[in-house]
């Protein structure tokens, strides 16, 4: 019986100290507020406190921490894009990663398995091509690799998959890794707070204090905070809280499902995925499954999930490893992502001063949390946007130069 | 499965039709700015509501609109756009 554990149950105050601080009441006024407590803006709260010394700030969150887009992925970490932007911005992120377990001193589960990205057709695999030669420009490990680097890397795969969309090659990332996603959000979360960040969970944002232009405060479910920045990282939410500031993006919301199977021994060292036959499959440290499709084909604001895309994704993974049709499905879940036109994020400076955007994360967003963190809380000390997300503003539509990401997920080309 | 009514057709699987987003007037080409043709092209009322959106019953090819609560997925009704019935 470990005598700690004694003197915690008998000890009638909490001996432990809790992850995070309960604050009773909001202060009138925070330096920054930041809206949303998920992976992005957790993040962006632990590097202003960390790296830029400006701890007097608030994250709001409707929820509880990580309960958004942060808990509902499928935790696949990449650099492996198209874009010059994207690689670079991607591939920061990737390094970020590495340190995270030391820097947090919790552990992320973070483990590194091999990324492959299928090809069926001679267009996909031409694709495939230039993601890994714009990737090796840029000093990323992406290379093409044939049928039979699959094989042995993930040997139960049915290469010819049923028959009809024979897989001809792949784009081997060697860096791609799985971490725990809530654990991101917990260790951000955690080290913000130790670092004087409040965070106050069940605070919704009910209103944006614009006064000429410029941001005056945020009217929340518990008061009103006079501030003159304010960060929204709110994924799917983001539309609503773009409504009360007035502001026009392209952003449209559209669920995204996902699904865990039951836990079976280990069997699946890499992560699979495959854009034609829209599935994603990786096995975690407990055995399950981890799969997910395309998005839901219509716009919707709610997380509901459908039998349709349980039919649908199995249909498609028995066609991959066909002996897995015994397995059972044990849960599924959604996630409402922000979509953009060109599959590339909106952040940095809008057309009202002090309000700061880190959006349009759609379905690739988890990967990118640190370096959101780091280059949004530069953006918010410095008021001009980091190098790293010149390319990714809100400007570029009304110049029409797009950034063009087809290595986005669940995107099919 | 979720059921939609299609004007022409009744009702019928959603996985029959065919989203094409929110009925949004075009500005006129040759008159429009080009910040004008940006926000058109561009820029979408992303926020939840009730909204007439084109659909369209792809075996039928049939286009029509539904007025549909992007916040509870319920559709309230689907009809033929004004003079195309």
């Amino acid at each position: 019986m470990p005598w700690r554990l004694l003197r915690f149950a008998l000890n009638k105050k909490h001996p432990e100290p809790r992850m995070f601080t309960h604050h009773e009441k909001l202060k009138s006024s925070y330096d920054v507020v930041i809206i949303g407590g998920g992976g992005h803006g957790l993040a962006a709260a632990y590097y202003l406190a960390r790296d830029h010394g400006i701890t007097n700030v608030c994250v709001l969150e409707k929820g509880y921490i990580g309960g958004g887009n942060t808990g509902r992925n499928t935790t696949i970490i990449r650099s492996n894009y198209l874009t010059p932007e994207g690689v670079k911005f991607y591939d920061e992120s990737v390094n970020l990663w590495q340190d995270l377990s030391t820097d947090f001193d919790l552990n992320l589960f973070y483990a590194n398995r091999g990324h492959f990205t299928l090809a069926h057709t001679d267009s996909a695999l031409r694709t495939m091509r230039w993601r890994a030669e714009v990737n090796k420009h840029y000093g990323v490990n992406s290379e093409v690799v044939g049928p039979e680097v699959v094989k042995e890397a993930a040997p139960m795969i049915d290469l010819s998959c049923a028959g009809h969309a024979p897989i001809l090659g792949a784009l081997y990332h060697a860096p791609g890794s799985v971490a725990r996603h809530d654990a991101v959000a917990w260790g951000y979360g955690r080290g913000a707070d130790q670092r004087g960040v409040e965070i106050h969970q069940q605070t919704e944002v009910l209103g944006i204090d614009v006064q000429g232009g410029k941001v005056r405060g945020v009217q929340t479910s518990r008061g009103y905070i006079a501030t003159n920045k304010v960060l929204c990282a709110v994924a799917g939410s983001t539309p609503r809280i773009l409504k009360m500031v007035d502001v026009k993006t392209p952003i449209y919301i559209h669920p995204l499902q996902a699904m865990v199977s039951e836990p079976v021994k280990p069997w699946l060292d890499p992560i699979l995925v495959s854009g034609s036959l829209h599935v994603y499959i990786s096995q975690s440290a407990r055995g399950e499954l981890v799969m997910g499709a395309s998005l839901d084909p219509y716009e919707l604001h709610g997380t509901r999930s459908t039998l349709d895309f349980v039919e649908g994704l199995s249909t498609h993974m028995l066609e991959m490893f066909p002996f897995l049709s015994k397995v059972k499905v044990m849960r599924q879940w959604a996630g409402m992502a922000d979509m953009t036109p060109d599959f590339a994020p909106i952040m940095g400076m809008t057309p009202v001063e002090g309000f700061y955007l880190d959006s349009g994360w759609g379905t690739w967003g988890f990967k990118a949390t640190p370096v959101c963190g780091k280059t949004m809380s530069h953006t918010l000390v410095n008021d001009t946007p980091h190098p790293l997300i010149t390319g990714f503003s809100l400007d570029r539509f009304r110049n029409f130069a797009l950034t063009g990401e087809k290595g986005a997920a669940s995107v099919g080309h | 499965m979720k059921i939609l009514t299609c004007p022409l057709n009744g009702p019928r699987p959603v996985s029959e039709f065919f989203y094409w987003g929110e009925v949004r007037p075009m500005p006129d080409p040759a008159a429009a700015s080009d910040d004008e043709w940006a926000d058109y092209v561009f820029n979408r009322n992303g926020a939840p509501g009730v909204k007439r959106e084109w659909w369209c019953h792809t075996p039928s090819n049939t286009w029509f609109i539904a007025e549909r609560d992007t916040e509870k997925d319920l559709v309230l009704k689907t009809y033929f756009y004004p003079g195309e019935e």
